[in-house]
Protein backbone atom coordinates (compact mmCIF):
# COMPACT_ATOMS: atom_id res chain seq x y z
CA UNK A 1 0.00 0.00 0.00
CA UNK A 2 2.72 2.43 1.00
CA UNK A 3 4.67 1.52 -2.11
CA UNK A 4 1.79 2.66 -4.25
CA UNK A 5 1.62 6.03 -2.52
CA UNK A 6 5.34 6.78 -2.36
CA UNK A 7 6.34 5.50 -5.81
CA UNK A 8 3.77 6.25 -8.47
CA UNK A 9 5.79 4.67 -11.35
CA UNK A 10 5.41 1.22 -9.78
CA UNK A 11 1.67 1.61 -9.42
CA UNK A 12 1.03 -0.53 -12.44
CA UNK A 13 2.88 -3.65 -11.22
CA UNK A 14 1.25 -3.22 -7.85
CA UNK A 15 -2.13 -3.45 -9.52
CA UNK A 16 -1.09 -6.21 -11.91
CA UNK A 17 0.48 -8.28 -9.13
CA UNK A 18 -2.65 -9.46 -7.35
CA UNK A 19 -4.44 -9.70 -10.66
CA UNK A 20 -1.76 -11.92 -12.10
CA UNK A 21 -1.83 -14.01 -8.96
CA UNK A 22 -5.59 -14.32 -9.28
CA UNK A 23 -5.14 -15.33 -12.92
CA UNK A 24 -2.74 -18.04 -11.76
CA UNK A 25 -5.32 -19.66 -9.55
CA UNK A 26 -7.86 -19.28 -12.32
CA UNK A 27 -5.56 -21.12 -14.73
CA UNK A 28 -5.21 -24.07 -12.41
CA UNK A 29 -8.91 -24.00 -11.55
CA UNK A 30 -9.68 -24.47 -15.25
CA UNK A 31 -6.96 -27.06 -15.67
CA UNK A 32 -7.77 -29.05 -12.51
CA UNK A 33 -10.69 -31.28 -13.57
CA UNK A 34 -8.86 -32.65 -16.60
CA UNK A 35 -5.55 -32.85 -14.78
CA UNK A 36 -6.96 -34.91 -11.91
CA UNK A 37 -8.56 -37.43 -14.27
CA UNK A 38 -5.43 -37.45 -16.40
CA UNK A 39 -3.18 -38.08 -13.39
CA UNK A 40 -5.29 -40.95 -12.10
CA UNK A 41 -6.23 -42.70 -15.34
CA UNK A 42 -3.28 -41.94 -17.64
CA UNK A 43 -0.12 -40.79 -15.90
CA UNK A 44 -0.41 -43.08 -12.88
CA UNK A 45 -0.90 -46.15 -15.13
CA UNK A 46 2.12 -45.15 -17.26
CA UNK A 47 4.31 -45.03 -14.15
CA UNK A 48 2.65 -48.10 -12.64
CA UNK A 49 3.35 -50.04 -15.80
CA UNK A 50 7.06 -49.23 -15.56
CA UNK A 51 7.11 -50.30 -11.92
CA UNK A 52 5.12 -53.47 -12.65
CA UNK A 53 7.60 -54.38 -15.37
CA UNK A 54 10.34 -54.94 -12.78
CA UNK A 55 8.15 -57.05 -10.51
CA UNK A 56 6.70 -60.54 -10.68
CA UNK A 57 3.11 -59.27 -10.46
CA UNK A 58 0.46 -61.73 -11.54
CA UNK A 59 -3.32 -61.75 -11.72
CA UNK A 60 -3.44 -63.30 -8.23
CA UNK A 61 -1.90 -60.04 -6.90
CA UNK A 62 -4.76 -58.00 -8.37
CA UNK A 63 -6.16 -57.06 -4.95
CA UNK A 64 -2.75 -56.59 -3.33
CA UNK A 65 -0.72 -54.84 -6.02
CA UNK A 66 1.93 -53.66 -3.56
CA UNK A 67 2.77 -57.10 -2.17
CA UNK A 68 4.90 -58.19 -5.12
CA UNK A 69 8.60 -58.99 -5.48
CA UNK A 70 11.19 -56.89 -7.24
CA UNK A 71 12.81 -58.95 -10.00
CA UNK A 72 15.00 -56.37 -11.71
CA UNK A 73 15.22 -56.72 -15.46
CA UNK A 74 14.23 -60.39 -15.47
CA UNK A 75 11.03 -59.75 -17.42
CA UNK A 76 12.97 -57.88 -20.09
CA UNK A 77 15.64 -60.54 -20.52
CA UNK A 78 12.97 -63.24 -20.61
CA UNK A 79 11.17 -61.37 -23.37
CA UNK A 80 14.01 -61.68 -25.81
CA UNK A 81 14.37 -65.40 -25.24
CA UNK A 82 10.61 -65.86 -25.66
CA UNK A 83 10.14 -67.29 -29.14
CA UNK A 84 6.56 -66.04 -29.34
CA UNK A 85 7.58 -62.50 -28.46
CA UNK A 86 10.32 -62.54 -31.10
CA UNK A 87 7.86 -63.95 -33.60
CA UNK A 88 5.32 -61.25 -32.76
CA UNK A 89 8.00 -58.56 -33.07
CA UNK A 90 8.98 -59.81 -36.53
CA UNK A 91 5.32 -59.94 -37.62
CA UNK A 92 4.73 -56.41 -36.34
CA UNK A 93 7.82 -55.13 -38.10
CA UNK A 94 6.74 -56.69 -41.40
CA UNK A 95 3.29 -55.18 -40.91
CA UNK A 96 4.77 -51.71 -40.38
CA UNK A 97 7.43 -51.87 -43.09
CA UNK A 98 4.97 -53.04 -45.75
CA UNK A 99 1.77 -51.51 -44.41
CA UNK A 100 2.88 -47.91 -43.86
CA UNK A 101 4.19 -47.32 -47.42
CA UNK A 102 1.19 -49.13 -48.90
CA UNK A 103 -1.23 -46.95 -46.95
CA UNK A 104 0.64 -43.78 -47.87
CA UNK A 105 0.75 -44.64 -51.56
CA UNK A 106 -2.98 -45.41 -51.62
CA UNK A 107 -3.75 -42.17 -49.77
CA UNK A 108 -1.50 -40.13 -52.09
CA UNK A 109 -3.11 -41.64 -55.17
CA UNK A 110 -6.61 -40.92 -53.90
CA UNK A 111 -5.74 -37.39 -52.76
CA UNK A 112 -4.04 -36.47 -56.03
CA UNK A 113 -6.83 -37.99 -58.08
CA UNK A 114 -9.44 -35.99 -56.20
CA UNK A 115 -7.39 -32.81 -56.27
CA UNK A 116 -6.67 -32.84 -60.01
CA UNK A 117 -9.56 -30.52 -60.75
CA UNK A 118 -10.91 -32.91 -63.36
CA UNK A 119 -13.29 -34.64 -61.07
CA UNK A 120 -16.89 -33.95 -60.19
CA UNK A 121 -18.63 -35.62 -57.24
CA UNK A 122 -15.54 -35.02 -55.14
CA UNK A 123 -17.51 -35.15 -51.90
CA UNK A 124 -18.97 -38.52 -52.85
CA UNK A 125 -15.53 -40.02 -53.47
CA UNK A 126 -14.08 -38.46 -50.35
CA UNK A 127 -16.88 -39.70 -48.13
CA UNK A 128 -16.71 -43.15 -49.74
CA UNK A 129 -12.97 -43.50 -49.23
CA UNK A 130 -13.33 -42.32 -45.67
CA UNK A 131 -16.13 -44.74 -44.77
CA UNK A 132 -13.94 -47.60 -43.42
CA UNK A 133 -12.18 -45.17 -41.05
CA UNK A 134 -15.38 -44.51 -39.13
CA UNK A 135 -16.51 -48.12 -39.05
CA UNK A 136 -16.09 -50.38 -36.04
CA UNK A 137 -13.22 -52.83 -36.49
CA UNK A 138 -15.49 -55.64 -35.39
CA UNK A 139 -17.95 -54.91 -38.18
CA UNK A 140 -15.08 -54.64 -40.65
CA UNK A 141 -13.70 -57.96 -39.48
CA UNK A 142 -17.09 -59.59 -40.01
CA UNK A 143 -17.27 -58.17 -43.53
CA UNK A 144 -13.72 -59.18 -44.45
CA UNK A 145 -13.97 -62.68 -43.04
CA UNK A 146 -16.99 -63.08 -45.24
CA UNK A 147 -15.22 -61.57 -48.28
CA UNK A 148 -12.18 -63.79 -47.78
CA UNK A 149 -14.09 -66.98 -46.98
CA UNK A 150 -12.39 -69.64 -49.15
CA UNK A 151 -15.69 -71.02 -50.51
CA UNK A 152 -18.49 -68.50 -50.14
CA UNK A 153 -16.30 -65.39 -50.24
CA UNK A 154 -16.55 -62.77 -52.95
CA UNK A 155 -12.78 -62.54 -53.51
CA UNK A 156 -12.18 -66.17 -54.38
CA UNK A 157 -15.34 -66.33 -56.50
CA UNK A 158 -14.18 -63.34 -58.52
CA UNK A 159 -10.76 -65.01 -58.92
CA UNK A 160 -12.48 -68.22 -60.01
CA UNK A 161 -14.14 -66.36 -62.86
CA UNK A 162 -10.72 -65.64 -64.35
CA UNK A 163 -9.60 -69.19 -63.68
CA UNK A 164 -7.57 -68.71 -60.51
CA UNK A 165 -8.11 -70.86 -57.44
CA UNK A 166 -7.78 -68.46 -54.55
CA UNK A 167 -6.04 -69.56 -51.36
CA UNK A 168 -7.57 -69.82 -47.91
CA UNK A 169 -6.49 -66.25 -47.26
CA UNK A 170 -6.77 -66.09 -43.49
CA UNK A 171 -6.19 -69.79 -42.87
CA UNK A 172 -2.87 -70.17 -44.68
CA UNK A 173 0.36 -69.02 -43.04
CA UNK A 174 1.64 -67.74 -46.40
CA UNK A 175 -1.25 -65.31 -46.96
CA UNK A 176 -2.63 -64.51 -43.50
CA UNK A 177 -0.34 -61.60 -42.62
CA UNK A 178 -0.53 -60.20 -46.16
CA UNK A 179 -4.34 -60.25 -45.92
CA UNK A 180 -4.20 -58.33 -42.64
CA UNK A 181 -1.83 -55.78 -44.17
CA UNK A 182 -4.07 -55.15 -47.17
CA UNK A 183 -7.11 -54.91 -44.94
CA UNK A 184 -5.40 -52.39 -42.67
CA UNK A 185 -4.34 -50.24 -45.64
CA UNK A 186 -7.90 -50.45 -46.98
CA UNK A 187 -9.26 -49.38 -43.62
CA UNK A 188 -6.84 -46.54 -42.86
CA UNK A 189 -5.87 -44.80 -46.08
CA UNK A 190 -8.96 -42.58 -45.93
CA UNK A 191 -7.78 -40.52 -42.98
CA UNK A 192 -4.36 -39.92 -44.57
CA UNK A 193 -6.11 -38.96 -47.78
CA UNK A 194 -7.93 -36.16 -45.98
CA UNK A 195 -4.65 -34.87 -44.51
CA UNK A 196 -2.94 -35.04 -47.90
CA UNK A 197 -5.87 -33.30 -49.60
CA UNK A 198 -5.56 -30.42 -47.16
CA UNK A 199 -1.83 -30.21 -47.89
CA UNK A 200 -2.39 -30.36 -51.67
CA UNK A 201 -4.86 -27.51 -51.49
CA UNK A 202 -2.16 -25.42 -49.83
CA UNK A 203 0.13 -25.64 -52.86
CA UNK A 204 -0.23 -22.47 -54.97
CA UNK A 205 -1.62 -23.10 -58.45
CA UNK A 206 0.89 -20.65 -60.00
CA UNK A 207 3.65 -23.18 -59.47
CA UNK A 208 1.91 -25.72 -61.68
CA UNK A 209 1.08 -23.11 -64.30
CA UNK A 210 4.68 -21.97 -64.46
CA UNK A 211 5.83 -25.58 -64.78
CA UNK A 212 3.30 -26.21 -67.55
CA UNK A 213 4.58 -23.17 -69.45
CA UNK A 214 8.05 -24.66 -69.13
CA UNK A 215 6.67 -27.80 -70.75
CA UNK A 216 6.66 -30.04 -67.70
CA UNK A 217 4.36 -33.06 -67.95
CA UNK A 218 2.06 -34.31 -65.22
CA UNK A 219 4.62 -36.73 -63.82
CA UNK A 220 7.37 -34.10 -63.78
CA UNK A 221 5.01 -31.67 -62.03
CA UNK A 222 4.20 -34.32 -59.45
CA UNK A 223 7.86 -35.15 -58.81
CA UNK A 224 9.25 -31.61 -58.86
CA UNK A 225 6.44 -29.67 -57.19
CA UNK A 226 3.91 -31.85 -55.42
CA UNK A 227 6.25 -34.30 -53.70
CA UNK A 228 8.72 -31.74 -52.28
CA UNK A 229 5.95 -29.46 -51.04
CA UNK A 230 4.07 -32.39 -49.53
CA UNK A 231 7.06 -33.49 -47.50
CA UNK A 232 5.80 -32.18 -44.13
CA UNK A 233 2.40 -33.80 -44.66
CA UNK A 234 4.03 -37.05 -45.78
CA UNK A 235 6.30 -37.07 -42.75
CA UNK A 236 3.35 -36.42 -40.48
CA UNK A 237 1.35 -39.16 -42.18
CA UNK A 238 4.22 -41.63 -41.92
CA UNK A 239 4.73 -40.91 -38.22
CA UNK A 240 1.10 -41.21 -37.14
CA UNK A 241 0.53 -44.28 -39.32
CA UNK A 242 3.72 -45.84 -37.96
CA UNK A 243 2.64 -45.18 -34.37
CA UNK A 244 -0.75 -46.73 -35.10
CA UNK A 245 0.56 -49.73 -37.02
CA UNK A 246 3.18 -50.64 -34.42
CA UNK A 247 0.23 -51.17 -32.09
CA UNK A 248 -1.45 -53.62 -34.45
CA UNK A 249 -3.94 -55.54 -32.36
CA UNK A 250 -7.61 -55.43 -33.18
CA UNK A 251 -7.32 -56.70 -36.74
CA UNK A 252 -5.65 -60.02 -35.86
CA UNK A 253 -7.76 -60.36 -32.71
CA UNK A 254 -11.02 -60.31 -34.60
CA UNK A 255 -9.83 -61.79 -37.91
CA UNK A 256 -7.43 -64.61 -37.08
CA UNK A 257 -6.91 -64.71 -33.29
CA UNK A 258 -3.21 -64.41 -34.10
CA UNK A 259 -3.15 -67.61 -36.15
CA UNK A 260 -2.62 -69.72 -38.05
CA UNK A 261 0.52 -70.86 -36.18
CA UNK A 262 1.12 -67.36 -34.77
CA UNK A 263 1.62 -65.97 -38.28
CA UNK A 264 -0.47 -62.89 -37.42
CA UNK A 265 0.46 -62.58 -33.75
CA UNK A 266 1.48 -58.95 -33.08
CA UNK A 267 3.34 -57.49 -30.10
CA UNK A 268 0.20 -55.86 -28.69
CA UNK A 269 -1.68 -59.12 -29.13
CA UNK A 270 1.09 -61.00 -27.33
CA UNK A 271 0.87 -58.49 -24.47
CA UNK A 272 -2.90 -58.95 -24.36
CA UNK A 273 -2.45 -62.73 -24.21
CA UNK A 274 0.09 -62.44 -21.40
CA UNK A 275 -2.38 -60.24 -19.54
CA UNK A 276 -5.00 -62.94 -20.12
CA UNK A 277 -2.64 -65.60 -18.69
CA UNK A 278 -2.25 -63.35 -15.64
CA UNK A 279 1.42 -62.42 -16.24
CA UNK A 280 0.97 -58.74 -15.46
CA UNK A 281 4.65 -57.88 -14.82
CA UNK A 282 5.74 -59.62 -17.99
CA UNK A 283 3.01 -57.93 -20.05
CA UNK A 284 4.04 -54.53 -18.66
CA UNK A 285 7.68 -55.13 -19.66
CA UNK A 286 6.62 -56.05 -23.19
CA UNK A 287 4.47 -52.91 -23.39
CA UNK A 288 7.47 -50.75 -22.49
CA UNK A 289 9.54 -52.38 -25.21
CA UNK A 290 6.74 -51.45 -27.61
CA UNK A 291 6.76 -47.90 -26.26
CA UNK A 292 10.50 -47.59 -26.88
CA UNK A 293 10.02 -48.97 -30.40
CA UNK A 294 7.36 -46.34 -31.12
CA UNK A 295 9.60 -43.50 -29.96
CA UNK A 296 12.52 -44.94 -31.95
CA UNK A 297 10.48 -45.29 -35.13
CA UNK A 298 9.19 -41.72 -34.84
CA UNK A 299 12.72 -40.37 -34.37
CA UNK A 300 13.96 -42.45 -37.31
CA UNK A 301 11.22 -41.16 -39.58
CA UNK A 302 11.98 -37.56 -38.64
CA UNK A 303 15.62 -38.24 -39.54
CA UNK A 304 14.81 -39.93 -42.85
CA UNK A 305 11.94 -37.79 -44.07
CA UNK A 306 12.57 -34.57 -42.20
CA UNK A 307 14.06 -31.44 -43.67
CA UNK A 308 17.22 -32.40 -45.52
CA UNK A 309 18.27 -28.85 -46.14
CA UNK A 310 19.60 -28.16 -42.69
CA UNK B 1 -7.91 -31.51 -75.74
CA UNK B 2 -8.36 -35.20 -76.53
CA UNK B 3 -5.39 -35.90 -74.28
CA UNK B 4 -7.24 -34.15 -71.51
CA UNK B 5 -10.31 -36.21 -72.19
CA UNK B 6 -8.30 -39.43 -72.02
CA UNK B 7 -6.71 -38.32 -68.77
CA UNK B 8 -10.08 -37.42 -67.33
CA UNK B 9 -11.70 -40.70 -68.38
CA UNK B 10 -8.89 -42.86 -67.02
CA UNK B 11 -8.93 -40.92 -63.78
CA UNK B 12 -12.66 -41.54 -63.40
CA UNK B 13 -12.18 -45.23 -64.14
CA UNK B 14 -9.46 -45.53 -61.49
CA UNK B 15 -11.40 -43.57 -58.88
CA UNK B 16 -14.64 -45.44 -59.48
CA UNK B 17 -12.75 -48.74 -59.27
CA UNK B 18 -11.23 -47.56 -56.00
CA UNK B 19 -14.64 -46.55 -54.71
CA UNK B 20 -16.03 -50.00 -55.56
CA UNK B 21 -13.19 -51.67 -53.68
CA UNK B 22 -13.82 -49.50 -50.63
CA UNK B 23 -17.62 -49.24 -50.59
CA UNK B 24 -18.43 -52.54 -52.34
CA UNK B 25 -17.84 -54.66 -49.22
CA UNK B 26 -20.28 -52.48 -47.27
CA UNK B 27 -22.95 -52.89 -49.93
CA UNK B 28 -22.37 -56.62 -49.98
CA UNK B 29 -22.73 -56.69 -46.20
CA UNK B 30 -26.00 -54.78 -46.34
CA UNK B 31 -27.49 -56.88 -49.15
CA UNK B 32 -26.28 -60.18 -47.71
CA UNK B 33 -27.78 -59.43 -44.31
CA UNK B 34 -31.19 -59.83 -45.97
CA UNK B 35 -30.35 -63.21 -47.50
CA UNK B 36 -31.02 -66.62 -46.01
CA UNK B 37 -28.02 -68.47 -44.56
CA UNK B 38 -28.26 -70.95 -47.46
CA UNK B 39 -28.11 -68.20 -50.06
CA UNK B 40 -25.20 -66.55 -48.27
CA UNK B 41 -23.24 -69.76 -48.58
CA UNK B 42 -24.24 -70.48 -52.17
CA UNK B 43 -21.47 -70.73 -54.77
CA UNK B 44 -21.19 -68.58 -56.83
CA UNK B 45 -22.42 -65.86 -54.48
CA UNK B 46 -25.32 -63.63 -55.43
CA UNK B 47 -25.33 -59.84 -55.20
CA UNK B 48 -29.05 -59.23 -55.00
CA UNK B 49 -31.00 -61.36 -52.48
CA UNK B 50 -33.25 -63.80 -54.36
CA UNK B 51 -35.73 -63.60 -51.50
CA UNK B 52 -35.59 -60.75 -49.01
CA UNK B 53 -35.65 -62.12 -45.50
CA UNK B 54 -35.60 -60.42 -42.13
CA UNK B 55 -34.78 -63.69 -40.39
CA UNK B 56 -31.22 -62.64 -39.55
CA UNK B 57 -32.41 -59.50 -37.81
CA UNK B 58 -35.15 -61.39 -35.98
CA UNK B 59 -32.58 -63.95 -34.80
CA UNK B 60 -30.30 -61.16 -33.70
CA UNK B 61 -32.91 -59.72 -31.40
CA UNK B 62 -34.23 -63.11 -30.25
CA UNK B 63 -30.93 -64.75 -29.45
CA UNK B 64 -28.98 -61.74 -28.28
CA UNK B 65 -30.13 -58.79 -26.24
CA UNK B 66 -29.27 -56.22 -28.88
CA UNK B 67 -31.44 -53.36 -27.57
CA UNK B 68 -29.52 -53.60 -24.28
CA UNK B 69 -26.11 -53.54 -26.05
CA UNK B 70 -27.27 -50.65 -28.17
CA UNK B 71 -28.34 -48.70 -25.08
CA UNK B 72 -25.03 -49.49 -23.33
CA UNK B 73 -23.02 -48.27 -26.31
CA UNK B 74 -25.09 -45.09 -26.45
CA UNK B 75 -24.88 -44.37 -22.70
CA UNK B 76 -21.10 -44.85 -22.62
CA UNK B 77 -20.52 -42.84 -25.79
CA UNK B 78 -22.70 -39.93 -24.63
CA UNK B 79 -21.03 -39.73 -21.20
CA UNK B 80 -17.53 -39.97 -22.67
CA UNK B 81 -18.35 -37.29 -25.23
CA UNK B 82 -19.85 -34.87 -22.69
CA UNK B 83 -16.88 -35.37 -20.39
CA UNK B 84 -14.35 -34.68 -23.11
CA UNK B 85 -16.21 -31.61 -24.35
CA UNK B 86 -16.21 -30.12 -20.86
CA UNK B 87 -12.80 -31.13 -19.51
CA UNK B 88 -10.86 -30.62 -22.75
CA UNK B 89 -12.32 -27.18 -23.42
CA UNK B 90 -11.58 -26.11 -19.82
CA UNK B 91 -7.96 -27.19 -20.06
CA UNK B 92 -7.62 -26.09 -23.68
CA UNK B 93 -8.76 -22.60 -22.68
CA UNK B 94 -6.37 -22.47 -19.73
CA UNK B 95 -3.46 -23.58 -21.93
CA UNK B 96 -4.24 -21.16 -24.72
CA UNK B 97 -5.36 -18.04 -22.88
CA UNK B 98 -4.43 -18.12 -19.20
CA UNK B 99 -0.99 -17.81 -17.72
CA UNK B 100 -0.22 -20.14 -14.85
CA UNK B 101 2.88 -21.84 -13.50
CA UNK B 102 3.49 -25.27 -15.00
CA UNK B 103 1.45 -24.50 -18.08
CA UNK B 104 4.07 -25.60 -20.58
CA UNK B 105 5.02 -28.72 -18.65
CA UNK B 106 1.37 -29.72 -18.38
CA UNK B 107 0.79 -29.25 -22.10
CA UNK B 108 3.87 -31.26 -23.05
CA UNK B 109 2.93 -34.07 -20.67
CA UNK B 110 -0.58 -34.29 -22.08
CA UNK B 111 0.75 -34.15 -25.63
CA UNK B 112 3.39 -36.80 -24.90
CA UNK B 113 0.59 -39.14 -23.86
CA UNK B 114 -0.42 -39.35 -27.52
CA UNK B 115 2.74 -41.38 -28.15
CA UNK B 116 2.15 -43.88 -25.36
CA UNK B 117 0.76 -47.14 -26.73
CA UNK B 118 -2.57 -48.22 -25.29
CA UNK B 119 -1.03 -51.46 -24.05
CA UNK B 120 1.22 -49.56 -21.59
CA UNK B 121 -1.73 -48.18 -19.64
CA UNK B 122 -4.05 -51.09 -20.27
CA UNK B 123 -2.97 -53.48 -17.49
CA UNK B 124 -2.55 -50.87 -14.69
CA UNK B 125 -5.86 -49.29 -15.68
CA UNK B 126 -7.50 -52.65 -15.29
CA UNK B 127 -5.87 -53.18 -11.87
CA UNK B 128 -6.94 -49.68 -10.85
CA UNK B 129 -10.53 -49.96 -12.01
CA UNK B 130 -10.87 -53.42 -10.42
CA UNK B 131 -9.58 -52.13 -7.08
CA UNK B 132 -11.95 -49.16 -7.22
CA UNK B 133 -14.72 -51.74 -7.44
CA UNK B 134 -15.73 -50.45 -10.85
CA UNK B 135 -15.27 -53.59 -12.94
CA UNK B 136 -18.38 -54.36 -14.96
CA UNK B 137 -19.95 -50.94 -14.31
CA UNK B 138 -20.72 -47.93 -16.47
CA UNK B 139 -18.27 -45.89 -14.37
CA UNK B 140 -15.54 -48.39 -15.16
CA UNK B 141 -16.34 -48.20 -18.85
CA UNK B 142 -16.43 -44.39 -18.92
CA UNK B 143 -13.90 -43.00 -16.42
CA UNK B 144 -10.62 -43.88 -18.18
CA UNK B 145 -11.82 -42.10 -21.35
CA UNK B 146 -13.22 -38.89 -19.88
CA UNK B 147 -10.03 -36.87 -20.32
CA UNK B 148 -8.37 -37.55 -23.66
CA UNK B 149 -5.18 -35.75 -24.73
CA UNK B 150 -6.44 -35.43 -28.30
CA UNK B 151 -9.29 -33.15 -27.25
CA UNK B 152 -6.97 -30.86 -25.31
CA UNK B 153 -4.72 -30.52 -28.33
CA UNK B 154 -7.66 -29.75 -30.62
CA UNK B 155 -9.27 -27.19 -28.29
CA UNK B 156 -5.97 -25.46 -27.53
CA UNK B 157 -5.08 -25.13 -31.21
CA UNK B 158 -8.50 -23.70 -31.96
CA UNK B 159 -8.46 -21.27 -29.03
CA UNK B 160 -5.00 -19.95 -29.89
CA UNK B 161 -6.50 -18.54 -33.07
CA UNK B 162 -9.18 -16.58 -31.19
CA UNK B 163 -8.09 -12.97 -30.55
CA UNK B 164 -7.32 -12.06 -26.94
CA UNK B 165 -9.21 -8.77 -27.36
CA UNK B 166 -12.58 -10.49 -27.11
CA UNK B 167 -11.66 -12.02 -23.78
CA UNK B 168 -9.93 -8.85 -22.55
CA UNK B 169 -13.01 -6.80 -23.44
CA UNK B 170 -15.19 -9.06 -21.33
CA UNK B 171 -12.68 -8.80 -18.48
CA UNK B 172 -12.71 -5.01 -18.68
CA UNK B 173 -16.50 -5.16 -18.48
CA UNK B 174 -16.01 -6.87 -15.15
CA UNK B 175 -17.10 -10.37 -16.12
CA UNK B 176 -15.70 -13.16 -13.95
CA UNK B 177 -13.41 -15.79 -15.47
CA UNK B 178 -16.02 -18.50 -15.21
CA UNK B 179 -18.64 -16.30 -16.86
CA UNK B 180 -16.21 -15.35 -19.62
CA UNK B 181 -15.59 -19.01 -20.30
CA UNK B 182 -19.28 -19.91 -20.56
CA UNK B 183 -20.58 -16.76 -22.26
CA UNK B 184 -17.68 -15.74 -24.51
CA UNK B 185 -15.24 -18.58 -25.05
CA UNK B 186 -17.50 -21.60 -25.43
CA UNK B 187 -19.87 -20.00 -27.98
CA UNK B 188 -16.83 -19.10 -30.09
CA UNK B 189 -15.65 -22.70 -29.92
CA UNK B 190 -18.73 -24.24 -31.47
CA UNK B 191 -16.98 -25.54 -34.61
CA UNK B 192 -14.17 -27.13 -32.59
CA UNK B 193 -16.64 -28.56 -30.09
CA UNK B 194 -18.65 -30.07 -32.94
CA UNK B 195 -15.55 -31.72 -34.37
CA UNK B 196 -14.39 -32.98 -30.98
CA UNK B 197 -17.85 -34.20 -30.08
CA UNK B 198 -18.28 -36.22 -33.24
CA UNK B 199 -14.81 -37.73 -33.19
CA UNK B 200 -15.08 -38.66 -29.51
CA UNK B 201 -18.54 -40.14 -29.87
CA UNK B 202 -17.34 -42.21 -32.78
CA UNK B 203 -14.20 -43.54 -31.15
CA UNK B 204 -16.18 -44.41 -28.03
CA UNK B 205 -18.92 -46.11 -30.05
CA UNK B 206 -16.28 -48.18 -31.87
CA UNK B 207 -14.09 -48.75 -28.81
CA UNK B 208 -13.52 -52.42 -28.39
CA UNK B 209 -10.68 -53.65 -26.20
CA UNK B 210 -11.54 -51.91 -22.93
CA UNK B 211 -15.24 -52.86 -22.83
CA UNK B 212 -14.26 -56.39 -23.89
CA UNK B 213 -12.19 -56.71 -20.72
CA UNK B 214 -14.19 -54.59 -18.27
CA UNK B 215 -17.74 -55.63 -19.19
CA UNK B 216 -18.03 -59.16 -17.92
CA UNK B 217 -21.75 -59.76 -17.97
CA UNK B 218 -24.29 -59.56 -20.73
CA UNK B 219 -26.07 -56.49 -19.32
CA UNK B 220 -22.93 -54.31 -19.67
CA UNK B 221 -21.76 -55.41 -23.14
CA UNK B 222 -21.46 -52.74 -25.78
CA UNK B 223 -22.37 -53.51 -29.40
CA UNK B 224 -18.84 -54.27 -30.67
CA UNK B 225 -18.16 -56.52 -27.67
CA UNK B 226 -21.34 -58.49 -28.15
CA UNK B 227 -20.68 -58.85 -31.86
CA UNK B 228 -17.06 -59.86 -31.34
CA UNK B 229 -17.85 -62.41 -28.63
CA UNK B 230 -20.40 -63.89 -30.93
CA UNK B 231 -18.02 -63.89 -33.91
CA UNK B 232 -14.79 -64.99 -32.24
CA UNK B 233 -14.33 -68.59 -31.32
CA UNK B 234 -17.45 -69.92 -32.96
CA UNK B 235 -16.74 -73.15 -34.78
CA UNK B 236 -19.61 -72.75 -37.16
CA UNK B 237 -19.96 -69.17 -38.30
CA UNK B 238 -23.48 -67.91 -38.98
CA UNK B 239 -22.62 -65.19 -41.44
CA UNK B 240 -26.20 -64.02 -41.75
CA UNK B 241 -26.46 -63.24 -38.06
CA UNK B 242 -23.02 -61.62 -37.95
CA UNK B 243 -23.70 -59.48 -41.00
CA UNK B 244 -26.99 -58.29 -39.56
CA UNK B 245 -25.14 -57.46 -36.34
CA UNK B 246 -22.50 -55.57 -38.28
CA UNK B 247 -25.23 -53.56 -40.01
CA UNK B 248 -26.71 -52.61 -36.62
CA UNK B 249 -23.26 -51.46 -35.46
CA UNK B 250 -22.41 -49.55 -38.63
CA UNK B 251 -25.66 -47.84 -39.60
CA UNK B 252 -25.96 -45.36 -36.69
CA UNK B 253 -22.37 -44.28 -37.24
CA UNK B 254 -22.97 -44.02 -40.95
CA UNK B 255 -25.94 -41.71 -40.46
CA UNK B 256 -24.04 -39.47 -38.06
CA UNK B 257 -21.05 -39.45 -40.39
CA UNK B 258 -22.98 -38.61 -43.55
CA UNK B 259 -24.91 -35.86 -41.80
CA UNK B 260 -21.83 -34.26 -40.28
CA UNK B 261 -18.98 -35.27 -42.61
CA UNK B 262 -17.78 -31.68 -43.00
CA UNK B 263 -16.85 -31.54 -39.32
CA UNK B 264 -14.98 -34.82 -39.63
CA UNK B 265 -12.92 -33.67 -42.56
CA UNK B 266 -12.06 -30.38 -40.89
CA UNK B 267 -11.11 -32.10 -37.65
CA UNK B 268 -8.80 -34.53 -39.36
CA UNK B 269 -7.27 -31.96 -41.66
CA UNK B 270 -6.48 -29.53 -38.83
CA UNK B 271 -5.22 -31.95 -36.23
CA UNK B 272 -4.22 -34.91 -38.32
CA UNK B 273 -5.70 -37.32 -35.84
CA UNK B 274 -8.80 -39.35 -35.88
Amino acid sequence: MTAVVSAPPSAEPAVAGPRRRRRRYTGWAFAAPFTVLFLVFALLPVVASLVMSVTDMRATDLRTPFAVNFVGLDNYTRLFSDDLFVRSAVNTLVFVVVGVPLTIVAAMAAANGLNSGLIRFRTMFRVGFYLPVVTSIVAIAVIWRFLLDPEAGLVNNLLAQIGITGPNWLGDTRTSLASIIVMAAWRNFGSLMVIFLAALQGIPNDLYEAARLDGAGRWAQFRRITLPLMRPALLFGAVITGIGYLQLFEEPLVMTQGGPLSSTLSVSYHIYNQFGFGNYGYAAAASYVLFVAIVALSVLQFRLLGNRDD
Amino acid sequence: MTRDRIARTSLYVILVAGLLVVVGPFLWMLLSSFKTEAEIRSVPPTWWPSTWSLANYRDLFDRLDFPQYFANSAIVAVLVTLGNLLFCSLLGYALAKLDFPGRRALFLTVLGMLMVPGMVTFVPQFVLVSNMGLANSYAGLVLPFLAGPFGVFLMRQFLLAIPDDLIEAARVDGAGEWRIFWRVVLPLCKPALATLGILTFLSSWNNFLWPLVVATTDDKYTLPVALALYAIGQNRIYYGLLLAGAVVVVVPVLIVFLALQRHFMRGIATTGLK
